[in-house]
């Protein structure tokens, strides 16, 4: 069984057409890197996947049923988690009220159920000290980690992350991207699309290369950054060599 | 701080011998600002002036639910909801393009003439629905310019989590855009306390129409100084109070401390 399998994706914005037919399948327990330059599509694929963006044709399944042209996207949206690059964290809401909001609003947990929940995951990940303090109080790492316990207070089948280290400062990159590495561990399904090759290298199983909306290359870790096949995939990573970011 | 305070003092005094010197002011002294008669009759016009405060409270509660509802329909995505949209944008060109006046004239002695029972009579009544509805399509637009400087990055996090299009609206996007506004929202509260007194032009006896009276009886206008009084009273509070609010929240901003 796969847990995720986009058919033939596409997606425009007007005339500018983002997805030209994506094909990609993740199976139960995988990890999948989505890489490319900026534009390329990844960050539309993800919000294609979630049912946040209408898209134009094919279909897309999660656990082998289609969600494509879903009744209830409220109930596909319960099931998949996602990462925002800039968190969007509720501003108004203290970190529990952000945690505890869609498991009691959607799910219908008591506020003691959907509390317990929410502490387990706090503790987890370094901010129990932290239930109380509003958004603006948090470090972009630790606003980051919010946002990743409050995807996962809903118990999402299906993770997808974007960019979700792009807004951080250096140094607060590594606590984020260790929350992630657990989370692979742990056996989460995850599509990722990330600018850090050497964590994509690190934690994902397969790696896909995005280009002009299409996958132009899968493989392995090894496969992908050692020996691509692809001119436009060769020339990608040596700009990020270059770029000193591999 | 001295010097301002110094100014302040100048131009007053200033401003003051001037009125003092003109060559009508023992008229006008005596006509307008009469001790006797400011006693007399400021009672009177404080009794009076209770309806204007239950006019502008009843009339408050009334608009920022309906003006919130106007906001919502106006901001409801998609072309189902198109007829909805298109109602709340006419209904605020029109109650914001018509002088208020004019519309507590036409309902208020319009509505009780065509004598059909099933709906009140009451002039305050009709007063009080005239106020509601030119002061929603105001605080409509307050709300809507709330509702619009929330980034839809919070709807899309919202959403993402499962939250359906009502519960994001109420959890996540109403709280913070009505926060935003209240400065604004107080600001046009203030002008619907004064316009309490026009409900006084259909003959409730509020506190300028109190005074209309008192000045008829003596010909003396002091009775208006007496509602002025009154009608300020209560403004500047509300004035100060949201410069403060605005003060407060632009402290915040700056020193980026909690929300």
């Amino acid at each position: 069984m796969s847990a995720l399998a986009v058919e033939r994706l596409t997606k425009s914005f007007g005339k500018h057409v983002v997805l030209r037919g994506v094909d990609l399948e993740v199976a139960e327990h995988e990890v999948v890197a989505l890489i490319g330059a900026s534009g390329s599509g990844k960050s539309t694929l993800l919000r294609c996947i979630n049912l946040l963006e209408a898209i134009d044709e094919g279909r897309i399944f999660l656990a082998d049923r289609e969600i494509t042209g879903a009744r209830d996207v409220n109930a596909v949206r319960r099931r998949i988690g996602i990462v925002f690059q800039s968190f969007n964290l509720f501003p108004h809401m203290n970190v529990m009220r952000n945690v505890t909001l869609a498991p009691r609003d959607v799910l219908g947990l008591s506020k003691a159920e959907a509390e317990t929940r929410a502490v387990e995951l706090l503790d987890r990940f370094g901010l129990a000290d932290k239930r109380l303090e509003y958004p603006d109080r948090l470090s972009g790492g630790q606003q980051q980690r919010v946002a990743i316990v409050r995807a996962l207070a809903m118990r999402p089948e299906l993770m997808l992350l974007d960019e979700v280290t792009s807004a951080l400062d250096p140094e607060l990159v590594a606590e984020v991207l260790q929350v992630i590495g657990e989370l692979a561990q742990g056996g989460m399904t995850m599509v990722l699309a990330t600018h850090e090759m050497s964590f994509a290298r690190d934690i994902a199983n397969r790696v896909c290369f995005l280009d002009e909306g299409r996958i132009l290359e899968v493989g392995t870790p090894d496969e992908i950054f050692t020996n691509p096949k692809e001119p436009r995939t060769q020339q990608f990573l040596e700009r990020i060599i270059k770029a000193r970011r591999l | 701080m001295a010097i301002a305070l110094g100014s302040t003092a100048v131009f007053f005094v200033v401003v003051a011998v001037a009125i003092t010197h003109a060559p009508g002011w023992p008229e006008v002294r005596r006509q307008f600002f009469d001790w006797g008669e400011f006693k007399a009759t400021f009672p009177e016009v404080a009794r009076a002036f209770l309806l204007n405060v239950k006019i502008f409270c009843i009339a408050e509660v009334l608009i920022l639910v309906f003006a919130l509802v106007l906001a919502v329909l106006r901001s409801l995505p998609g072309p189902v909801f198109f007829p909805l949209r298109a109602l709340a944008i006419v209904y605020a060109d029109l109650f914001r393009g018509i002088p208020t006046i004019l519309v507590i004239a036409m309902l208020g002695f319009g509505a009780p003439a065509l004598g059909l029972s099933y709906i009140p009579k009451s002039v305050i009544f009709w007063g009080i629905v005239s106020l509601v509805l030119i002061y929603s399509a105001y605080v409509s637009e307050v709300y809507r310019a709330g509702i619009d400087s929330i980034h839809p990055s919070q709807e899309a996090a919202a959403r993402s989590l499962g939250l359906s299009r009502g519960q994001t609206l109420r959890r996540v996007i109403l709280p913070q855009a009505v926060r935003r506004v209240i400065p604004p929202l107080l600001n046009d509260f203030i002008g619907l306390q004064k316009d309490t007194a026009l409900v006084g032009t259909l003959g409730a006896i509020e506190a300028f129409q109190q005074s209309q009276i008192d000045t008829n009886a003596t010909f003396n206008f002091t009775a208006y100084l007496s509602a002025a009084v009154l009608f300020v009273a209560i403004t500047i509070p509300l004035a100060r109070f949201t410069d403060w609010l605005v003060l407060r929240d632009r402290r915040r901003r700056v020193a980026g401390g909690t929300t």
